[in-house]
Order: C-alpha cells, then sequence, then structure tokens
C-alpha cells in the first residue's frame, strides 16, 4: 500500500510547478508602497531633502550667515532668488541649511522614539503582571504631561545652565557639543524624553498580544531565552505598526523643533531654522511676504512628504488590505 | 462601571502628584530667581523679599507649603505682577485659550465631519480622492505654516479680517480656523473610515431591503453608528487643542494661557508656570477620562476588562 503511495507521489511530482521568486513581508510591502504614487512622491521628496541638507554647502549660493546690510529686506530677484531677510541673508540659503536642521530633529526624534519606546514596550507587554504593571504606571504618569508645555520648561532650563559653563566639566563638556550641534543638543534631548511614551504604549499593545500566540510557545519550547525570543521572534512581528507609527510622529518632532525655534528657545542664531525665520519674517509680514512664506512652504512641504509616506506605509504593511 | 470610574479618578491623584513634582523642581532648578529682571535691589531688601514669598525656605518645605494650598484652592500669589495671585491670572487667561480651542473644536467638527462623510459614500470617485486629499494637506501643514499664509492674504491682501488680537467675533475667525484645520482633517478621515466600515454592516443591508430610502439609511441608521468613535475623539481633542493652542496664540497675539506659560517660563515666575502646567494636565486628564468613560459605556464589552 505504502510503495502504490509512493508511485503515485512520484507520479504526480513530475507536474510542472511554476517557480515563484523568493518574498518576504518586505519585499512584499516595498512593492505595495511602489504602487501608490502619493507614498512614493513622498520618498522621493525625502531623498531630496536628505540629499540637499547633506550638500547643503555645495547648492546654498551664499552661506547662511552671510549678511549684507546693502541689500537687507530686498525682494526676490536675480541676485536672491527667494529675497534676503532683515540681515541681507539669502532666504534660499538659509532655508536649505535649515533643512539640516528639520531633518535631523525629525530622524534622532524617530530613532530616540523607536529605540527606546519600541524596546520599553516590549519588555513590559512581555513579561506581563508586576513589572508590566509597575513600568506602564510610569508611562501613564508621564503620558498626563502637557508635552509641549514640558519641552519648553526644559529648553529653558537647559539654555540658562549651560550658557555660561567652564570647560572641561561635565556641564561644560555638554555645552560644547550643544555648541558643535548648533543649539541642537538640547532640542534631541528634549524631544527624545517625551517622544518615546506613545510608541511604548502600541509596542506594549501589540507585545501583550502576541504574547498568547503559538510561535512564542514554540520558541519557549525549543530553548529560547527571553530575550532571544523578544528580539528575534517577537520583534519582526512588530516592527511593521511600529515603523509606521514612527514615520507618521516625525512631522510632529518637526513642528516642535520649528514652534521652539519661533519663540526662541531652539537652535542659536545664525543657525537658521524654518520655524526662527518665520518668526523673524512675520513681523514683516506685511511688506516683505516673502519672509515668513517660503519657511513656512519648506516646512509645510517637509511635513507632506512624511505623511505621504507615512500613509502608504501604513497601507503597504497592513496585512488586511492585500 | 462605577468602579472602573473610581479606579480611574483616584489613579489622577498621583499623576498630578508628579506632574506638581516634577515641574517644581524643574522650575527651580532653572538658574537665577524672580527678582533678577528688576533693577537690583540691595541685599537686605532682596533677602526680605525671598522670605516674604517663603524662598528662603528649604525646597521640600517650598513644595509642601505650595501643596497645601493648593489643595484650598490657593494657587499662590505671581512673582511677576505683585497685584494679582495666580487665580486672578488663570481666571483672566484660561477662559479665551478655552474658547479658542471650542471654536476649534466647532470648526472641526463642521468642517471635518460632513467632508468624511461624503468621502465614505462616494469612494473612489475624484470627490473622495480630492477630499481625502485636501485632509491630507490640512493634517500636513502646520499652523506656523498656515498662520502667516491666512494672515497675509485675508487681512493683508483682502483686508476683510483683523490681523491679530482678541476680542471680536472677525478677531476670532482666522485664530479658530488656522487651529481648527488640522483636527479636522483628522475628523474627516476618521469619519470616513469608520463610515465605510459601517456601511458594509449587515443591519445596513436590512435596512436597504426593507425599502427605507438611501437618505434614510444613511442618516438614520449608518451615521449614528458611524458617529461613535468620531465622538469619543472629541474630548481628547478639545483637551489638546486647548493645550496645543500656544502656537497660535504666539502668532495671532491672543492672550491666553499658552503665551502667558511662556513668558512666566523667561520671568522664572514659579506659581503661574506651576499652576498652569497642573491646569493643563488635570485637563488632559478629564478629557482622557472622559473618552474612557463613554466608550466603556458604549462598548459593554470594555467594561469589564
Amino acid at each position: 500500500m505504502c510503495a502504490q503511495l509512493k508511485e503515485k507521489n512520484n507520479a504526480t511530482n513530475h507536474v510542472d510547478i511554476p517557480e515563484r521568486p523568493e518574498t518576504n513581508l518586505w519585499k512584499d510591502a516595498f512593492r505595495r508602497l511602489c504602487k501608490n504614487k502619493m507614498s512614493v512622491l513622498g520618498l522621493i521628496i525625502i531623498l531630496i531633502l536628505t540629499f540637499i541638507s547633506i550638500f547643503a554647502p555645495f547648492i546654498a549660493p551664499y552661506h547662511y550667515a552671510d549678511g549684507s546690510f546693502m541689500h537687507n529686506y530686498e525682494k526676490p530677484g536675480e541676485r536672491y532668488l527667494l529675497g534676503a531677510d532683515f540681515m541681507g541673508r539669502d532666504v534660499l540659503s538659509r532655508i536649505i541649511y535649515g533643512t539640516r536642521i528639520s531633518l535631523a530633529v525629525g530622524i534622532i526624534g524617530a530613532l530616540t522614539s523607536f529605540v527606546i519606546g519600541v524596546l520599553y514596550g516590549l519588555i513590559s507587554g512581555y513579561y506581563g503582571g508586576k513589572v508590566d504593571n509597575i513600568m506602564m504606571r510610569i508611562v501613564d504618569i508621564m503620558y498626563g504631561f502637557p508635552t509641549l508645555l514640558l519641552i519648553i520648561l526644559m529648553m529653558v532650563l537647559f539654555k540658562s545652565t549651560f550658557a555660561v559653563t567652564t570647560p572641561g566639566t561635565f556641564v561644560g563638556t555638554l555645552s560644547d557639543i550643544d555648541k558643535a550641534f548648533g543649539g541642537l543638543f538640547f532640542i534631541f534631548i528634549g524631544i527624545g524624553i517625551t517622544a518615546w511614551i506613545g510608541m511604548a504604549r502600541m509596542a506594549r499593545g501589540m507585545a501583550l498580544s502576541l504574547r498568547e500566540k503559538e510561535f512564542v510557545e514554540a520558541a519557549r519550547a525549543t530553548g529560547n531565552s527571553n530575550f532571544q525570543i523578544m528580539i528575534k521572534h517577537m520583534l519582526p512581528n512588530l516592527i511593521g505598526p511600529c515603523i509606521v507609527a514612527v514615520t507618521l510622529r516625525i512631522p510632529r518632532y518637526i513642528t516642535f523643533e520649528a514652534f521652539l525655534s519661533f519663540i526662541g528657545l531652539g537652535v542659536n542664531p545664525p543657525t537658521p531654522s524654518w520655524g526662527m525665520m518665520i518668526s523673524e519674517g512675520y513681523k514683516a509680514i506685511r511688506s516683505n511676504p516673502h519672509l515668513a512664506l517660503y519657511p513656512g512652504l519648506a516646512l509645510a512641504i517637509t511635513m507632506l512628504a512624511f505623511n505621504f509616506l507615512g500613509d502608504g506605509l501604513r497601507d503597504a504593511l497592513d496585512p488586511r488590505m492585500k | 462601571m462605577l468602579n472602573y470610574i473610581i479606579r480611574r479618578v483616584l489613579w489622577a491623584i498621583p499623576v498630578l502628584l508628579v506632574i506638581s513634582l516634577v515641574t517644581f523642581f524643574l522650575g527651580h532648578a532653572i538658574p537665577g530667581g524672580p527678582f533678577d529682571k528688576e533693577k537690583p535691589v540691595p541685599a537686605e531688601i532682596k533677602a526680605n523679599l525671598e522670605s516674604y514669598y517663603g524662598l528662603d525656605d528649604p525646597l521640600w518645605k517650598q513644595y509642601t507649603d505650595y501643596l497645601a494650598n493648593v489643595l484650598h484652592g490657593d494657587f499662590g500669589p505671581s512673582y511677576s505682577s505683585r497685584s494679582r495671585t495666580v487665580n486672578d491670572i488663570i481666571g483672566e487667561h484660561f477662559p479665551v485659550s478655552a474658547v479658542l480651542g471650542i471654536l476649534a473644536v466647532l470648526v472641526a467638527m463642521v468642517v471635518g465631519i460632513p467632508l468624511g462623510m461624503i468621502s465614505a459614500l462616494k469612494q473612489n470617485t475624484y470627490i473622495d480622492y480630492i477630499c481625502m486629499f485636501f485632509a491630507l494637506l490640512g493634517v500636513s501643514v502646520p499652523a506656523m505654516t498656515l498662520g502667516p499664509v491666512l494672515v497675509w492674504f485675508f487681512a493683508l491682501k483682502l483686508h476683510i479680517l483683523p490681523v491679530a488680537r482678541w476680542g471680536t467675533w472677525q478677531q476670532a475667525i482666522l485664530p479658530a480656523f488656522t487651529l481648527g484645520i488640522g483636527s479636522a482633517a483628522l475628523l474627516a478621515r476618521l469619519t470616513r473610515a469608520s463610515m465605510l466600515q459601517v456601511i458594509r454592516e449587515d443591519y445596513i443591508r436590512t435596512a436597504r431591503a426593507k425599502g427605507v430610502s438611501e437618505q434614510n439609511v444613511t442618516v438614520h441608521h449608518a451615521l449614528k453608528n458611524a458617529l461613535i468613535p468620531v465622538v469619543t475623539v472629541i474630548g481628547p481633542l478639545f483637551a489638546a487643542l486647548v493645550t496645543g493652542s500656544l502656537i497660535v496664540e504666539q502668532i495671532f497675539a491672543i492672550p491666553g494661557c499658552g503665551k502667558y506659560f511662556v513668558t512666566s517660563v523667561t520671568n522664572r515666575d514659579y506659581p503661574v508656570v506651576l499652576g498652569i502646567m497642573l491646569l493643563y494636565a488635570l485637563l488632559i486628564i478629564i478629557a482622557n477620562l472622559l473618552v474612557d468613560i463613554t466608550y466603556s459605556w458604549i462598548d459593554p464589552r470594555i467594561r469589564y476588562s
């Protein structure tokens, strides 16, 4: 009987099954992402912005701090393509250099919130019980904070504490790092402290539901340690929605930084930040609207690009929409 | 259900305590005191001032005194305006922020919900694509871009609306719109997603099979159910708008709490900073609590979790 079955099996094995190329979640998602024209547009814009921010010194016609009082408040023309601000600095060059600030803030905010938040939520959700309870209580408490107010408070603290420092001490080194970044370092810290909370909650919810699945039990049965289960087995399943959430949060971090610069608590002048340019330009909006409108346009385009990409990623990674 | 509510309300107390603790110590960690900006006074007078306001007590004592006062409803004096207490200041500025928030939520609902509904009913047609594109624009364009653009266009070019400040109803239009349009876009997307789900439910099919007119199906059967997730979002949305109105208040020079917060932090006016922080935190907590209660009331499955 077994021999007959085997023969039957062998006979059917000669049927030609067409070869499909090997694929996985990411290749699949990328393919679906590429079909979505808006998200491709967003991705292209982000790549262009990254290119601009890296090669800013080569692209910008003038240096961002090059001002000449002979030409202040000049209208857009052949000398200054988008006009000049109150100190005679070229608006276009400042927008180009400003791309660095906004993208840096967006990326660092995303990285911090992703790494800290996802790990925190993963650990909390996986262990459950008391550990989860305590960790989530901390998150709940931090969730009640009005974020923007807290960031403002922290920025004032950082700026005034690190304003006058003696080099060589810990405080002095931090202040030097900050100056090297053009005033961004403390913004990174400020945004990082508040950004991870939302991601932690999300990751924890997903970890809690994944914990009960069979593959976790199987992984445990085959001898994986807790750490291995979390990183090798659960994390790849969580990562899709987390990436979507992070991409969609980046515009918020960019707005935070722009607002901080708007009220003067952000980057140190003359480093250009779009928020600071808008705030300076707003004072002259009646006669020189270009000073406030062009940085605003740049800000809007950047946020639009990230939103397009995030929407596209969400549709591409959603298994229900296949 | 009552148990759930009581648990959540009791949980708010430690949250507020921690927030007050963190804010208090952060505020005092900022170098400089409240009396540095004025003309330099002789040391004895400064010492007198500080002891009058209790600033020479050890920090922990200042904190516990502050807490004791807050429990009696007294948020303390303001260091920068001598004649006013924090209660006065907040009482004067908070209604402005609250009204701005309410107007923004109204704009969001009036613009966003119908847009989302129309999109859902005419899914995948040009109307759907256009509405969702505008929704995406509304979510992406920040208040800092939109504000100056609107001011430039409506106030400076067309001269039909005032530029800034607060008081008349015309002055309220631009700020409410700037603040509300982002939320309108959010509500539009949410309404559309929810409506799309509801339209596919069986009870809608039954209603149509029974011969109910399409308009009645939409309004009486689909809309009510589609609006559930939207309504639960409105609470936190209001809280987010009030606490996030900082940006719009700066752009339009509106005398609200947000703008005052920034000036108080720069002036080291600790009681005002603490008061506004606690108030906003309370607002967020209440809004989140309301959402959870509404959710658990509407969906009984959550009650027993």
